[in-house]
């Protein structure tokens, strides 16, 4: 390849406002772009920094405080040790046994409202590549999706909008369907929650896992001078040009018009890509591989030379390609999926092209590493890009925006009718349906029925329980094998009314879930959806979220390996609610031990683990369900948080586990206690009968439905009672015995006392606050996704 | 006796169903690629699910022309046993070596989740191990599972007892709520005329461990393996 004749400064465009403003580009990162470069940069070099500054690429405005984020955690060497944090395209942790697993999250929110069915299963095709472009293939894949409501009842008043959201709704779930199934990746599952901020700006958040030899592992760094730069997978086309950008802006009307930069996503190719991929790596004659995400071409081409402290010099003419007569602009800002590129040993490029063309796709050496750590583009015999790596990666700029102060949003008190409608005598059964055929807590059968979750054969617990559980073939002995369990949580109404809390809380959750299995939480991944940056309140979410997640990692030993920031999700101005979605993986010693989440044997004894202490606390009560969807208000803070008794109930569910003690573990969580019961329940067809006689001063509605974290329900055999209350002597978490599970009867008892001075009660009585059966529960809780879709919105 | 799991380039299921029966029924079985008409004189064929050739086209219909589905054309004519699993039925169908079709899901999505099968018949290679009439647990994921054949061909596979499974209720009661997809006659499988060919939409392969949920899919290939043996 020879370059020697070339001129080394590519011709410059002409500047001018306009040009910079349809760049997203501000005077001052113009004016950093020349002084980087010591001239006017040409048309391509202006795409080509761009992209790569935009806040989808950059992190400008979050960088500076992701660094608060732990990424080491206490464990060093062995299972739940780190082995690589954050930087790469996927955090990895050691899981034992010689293998290692490669797991992060990211967000596709932008494009899947433009176009949801595309824009889903872009987001799931980007974050497989992450994983399996470091030598892992894809075990399990889950989603955290937001929505705006499916009906004029629940929040959303304006019938345009319900439209807009069924279709949505429709399109994203199928869009991850069919990418996933025809990869052949199963999907756990995850979460979905509607609230009316997320009208016009959904959030699709894909999480993937996948496995590698731990000896084994790719990274994304070029090295050695005069290797060939092999470019692998799809031609590239004109989709996704400056999707990057589109993905750092805020919705505006006319946002629908970006449908062009929003890339369609072909799973077959990406699962040939896949095979090729893992079988050139076995070559041994790969040195370095990234995949084409974000800013395509650029990000890969300046990403690896730069991670290697060289440079790649590419030739565009032999970039394969889907249309004819594209520009080098469009070419390197084109975000066409099932791309990659990588970096071969020089000779041995042959083994590595025989591979791709075995399986079908486009291998074509591109380029070279050079000595120089820049990024060279040439096209048509002319230089059209030359720029030092580091001033598009490390040193692109680092906002320090300002960060507003927070103030709670709504008052701390509930309103007055809602004190009063309290006061009342309430029938808890109808409370308890209500809440069970709500949009958040009903069941989402209708989604995960559409994700294959069994393909691979190693799902041990899929979707509708509280963690996916994988085993690991392989590792440990047949039947016995390691297991991996993982959850994804996120709670943007308890982040609205409090960053911090909510944030630490969703750690919690996602973790707690995770312990629930008998595995033990070691690792996480972070996506952090969020507003306009520009707006010191939304920093100010931004920030306290950081340190929320950053103190709730560290003391339950889980560190974040990596993940994705999504900021300017607004439309027409208005902020969706701070929503961090945390991912948390776990590690089961031997798979077949996990505990499942439902009551599967009536004559099992219940136990209430309770860490907890605010639980009639009136002003946590109004961020709960019951107040959003019962008494239809909001008011108050999220509950605290002990983090302390959170990690020992972590710690003495494993404990549990181990020693098999339990037959079913849930997590108390939306809907508080009543609700757990119910969809422990639901699987099998069982029932509880309750007696509840803690807590007697507090009304029965806290302590129905109160949600209240680091409390789990447990089933077991009334022998082993003793053993697990042994376990759990002396730590803050107690253990209550509270009732047993029956063949589908459902009857809550509560002792009450009423409060007749100021700290003097009568004497408790026993009172009956539910009584039904699980049937009718079901009724409720399992159709009214389905129902609320299939309501005909077209002439609404 | 060597079990033979093709593979399509869009073929997923091929490694579970390698697994089960390597790691499971601890039998040979080797892979064979879509290219080669060589069956490496394996014994018996296993067409797996997943998406062939992306399947963008009607599921199965580019399989059909592949190198290796001509030798396993010839192969089952001379006798041979093929299991097609999801995709793998879809393929036999469209090649010829099953009647009927599968359409699109009656619901129009995609679906997976545990069914129950009611055994029709025990008289085939596939289902000796069962008795008529035994409810097996088996999960099925497909988009394409709508089983369809005319009147005619109906009646000769009710005449030749070849209806293998039938979506069923826990109790073995066949009704139309048990049936997840909109199949005809809730038929979940189907041997040739032969009975050396058996096409399912469930995947035995992903019930033949008890850690996964169900092992009720395992007889079928044990099924396989006493027929093996005795030939």
């Amino acid at each position: 390849m020879t370059t020697r004749t070339l001129p080394a400064v590519p011709a410059p465009a002409s500047i001018s406002p306009e040009l910079l403003k349809q760049h997203s580009l501000t005077a001052e990162e113009y004016a950093r772009i020349e002084k980087a470069l010591d001239r006017t940069p040409s048309l391509t070099e202006l795409g080509i920094y761009s992209v790569m500054w935009s806040e989808h690429c950059s992190y400008k405005s979050s960088r500076v405080h992701l660094r608060r984020l732990p990424t080491r955690g206490e464990r060093t060497t062995g299972p739940g040790s780190v082995v690589q944090g954050p930087g790469e395209n996927a955090g990895i942790i050691d899981i034992g046994d010689g293998w290692a697993c490669a797991f992060k999250i990211e967000s596709h929110n932008h494009p899947s409202y433009i176009e949801p069915f595309q824009g889903a299963t872009t987001g799931v095709g980007g974050i497989l590549r992450d994983i399996f472009t470091m030598g892992a293939r894809p075990l399990a894949v889950m989603d955290s999706l937001r929505f705006g409501p499916l009906s004029t009842e629940d929040g959303e008043s304006d019938p345009a909008l319900v439209r807009k959201n069924h279709q949505i709704v429709e399109g994203v779930v199928a869009g991850v369907a069919h990418y996933g199934n025809c990869f052949g990746v199963p999907n756990l599952g995850g979460e979905t929650r509607f609230e009316p901020c997320y009208s016009g700006n959904p959030l699709v958040n894909a999480f993937a896992l996948g496995l590698v030899k731990k000896d084994e592992i790719f990274y994304a760094k070029a090295s050695g001078v005069g290797n060939p730069v092999i470019y692998v997978g799809a031609k590239t086309g004109r989709d996704g040009i400056h999707g990057a950008t589109m993905a750092s802006e805020e919705f505006k009307e006319g946002s629908e018009q970006k449908r062009p930069n929003v890339q369609v996503g072909d799973p077959f190719m990406e699962k040939l890509l896949l095979e090729a991929c893992l079988e050139a790596m076995q070559t041994g004659a790969v040195v370095g591989i990234q995949d084409m995400g974000a800013a395509g071409l650029t990000c890969s081409t300046c990403e690896m030379g730069g991670r290697g402290g060289v440079g790649l010099d590419v030739e565009l003419d032999k970039v394969p390609q889907r249309e004819t007569g594209m520009s080098g602009y469009e070419i390197m800002l084109s975000e066409s999926q099932e791309r990659m590129l990588l970096v071969a040993e020089k000779g041995r490029e042959d083994e590595v092209l025989r591979v791709f063309e075995r399986w079908g796709l486009d291998g074509v050496i591109v380029g070279e590493v050079i000595a120089e750590p820049h990024m060279r583009i040439r096209q048509h015999g002319e230089l059209i890009a030359n720029i030092p790596n580091q001033s598009l990666t490390d040193d692109a700029p680092l906002y320090h925006r300002p960060v507003g102060t927070w103030k709670a949003p709504v008052p701390l008190d509930p309103p007055a009718e809602v004190v009063e409608a309290l006061r009342q005598p309430r029938d808890y059964t109808a409370d308890l349906k209500q809440l069970l055929a709500s949009s958040n807590i009903c069941s989402k059968r209708w989604v995960f029925e559409q994700y294959d979750s069994m393909v691979q054969t190693n799902t041990v617990q899929g979707p509708g329980g509280e963690a996916g559980v994988m085993r690991v073939k392989g590792s440990g002995t047949p039947g016995h094998e390691r297991g991996l369990a993982m959850a994804l949580d996120g709670n943007g109404r308890w982040c609205y009314l409090d960053p911090k809390q909510g944030a630490k809380l969703a750690v919690a959750e996602a973790a707690r879930k995770v312990a629930c299995t008998g595995a033990v939480p070691v690792a996480a991944t972070n996506c952090l959806n969020f507003g306009n940056p520009e707006k010191p309140e939304i920093m100010a979410q931004l920030s306290a979220a950081i340190d929320g997640i950053a103190e709730a990692c560290t003391a339950l030993g889980t560190p974040i390996t990596g993940g994705n920031v999504s900021l300017y999700n607004e439309t027409k101005g208005e902020g969706i609610y701070p929503t961090p979605v945390i991912g948390v993986v776990g590690i089961l010693e031997d798979a077949s031990k996990s505990v499942p989440a439902n009551f599967a044997h009536p004559g099992d004894v219940l136990l209430l683990i309770d860490g907890g202490e605010q639980l009639g606390c009136w002003k946590h009560f109004g961020t709960s369900e019951y107040a959003r969807v019962v008494m239809d208000s909001m008011w108050g803070t999220p509950y605290p948080l002990d983090l302390e008794a959170e990690a020992e109930l972590h710690r003495r569910l494993a404990a549990l586990t181990n020693a098999g003690l339990v037959h079913a573990a849930c997590d108390v969580s939306d809907g508080g206690l009543a609700v757990a019961l119910a969809e422990a329940c639901f699987a099998h067809g069982t029932g509880v009968d309750v007696h509840f006689s803690g807590y007697a001063g507090f009304p029965s509605y806290t302590r129905l439905f109160a949600e209240e974290p680091t409390r789990v329900v447990i089933a077991c055999s009334r022998e082993e009672v003793s053993r697990i209350q042994q376990i759990f002597s002396g730590s803050s978490p107690g253990v209550w015995p509270i009732g047993t599970v029956t063949n589908g009867s459902f009857r809550i008892r509560m002792d009450e006392s009423k409060e007749i001075a100021p700290g003097e009660y009568t004497k408790a009585e026993t009172a009956t606050v539910i009584e039904t059966t699980i049937s009718e529960l079901k009724a409720a809780w399992s159709g009214a996704l389905q129902s609320a879709l299939s309501v005909d919105t077209v002439t609404a | 006796m060597k079990f033979g799991v093709l593979v399509f380039p869009g073929s997923n299921c091929d490694h579970d169903t390698y697994n089960v029966i390597e790691q499971i029924a601890h039998q040979p079985v080797t892979m064979l690629w879509h290219e080669t008409e060589d069956l490496e004189g394996c014994d018996a064929i296993l067409v797996p699910g997943g998406f062939a050739y992306g399947d963008y086209l009607r599921t199965g219909a580019i399989a059909h022309f592949a190198p290796v589905m001509q030798s396993v054309k010839r192969f089952a004519a001379s006798g041979g046993l093929v299991l097609g699993i999801c995709n793998g039925f879809q393929i036999l169908c469209e090649s010829g070596l099953l009647p009927g079709a599968l359409m699109r899901n009656a619901g129009l999505k995609y679906i997976c989740k545990q069914v129950h099968l009611r055994t029709e018949t025990a008289d085939s290679p596939f289902t000796s191990t069962l008795t008529k009439g035994q409810v097996l647990e088996i999960p099925i994921g497909h988009m394409e599972g709508n089983y369809f054949c005319d009147e005619s061909t109906l009646a000769t596979l009710k005449r030749g007892d070849r209806i293998a499974f039938r979506y069923a209720t826990a109790s073995g009661e066949i009704t139309a709520d048990a049936n997840p997809n909109g199949s005809l006659e809730n038929i979940a499988g189907v041997l040739s005329e032969g009975r050396n060919v058996l096409g399912m939409m469930p995947h035995p392969d992903r019930s033949s461990e008890l850690l996964l949920g169900s092992a009720d899919g395992f007889p079928i290939f044990q099924s396989m393996i006493a027929a093996l043996a005795t030939r």
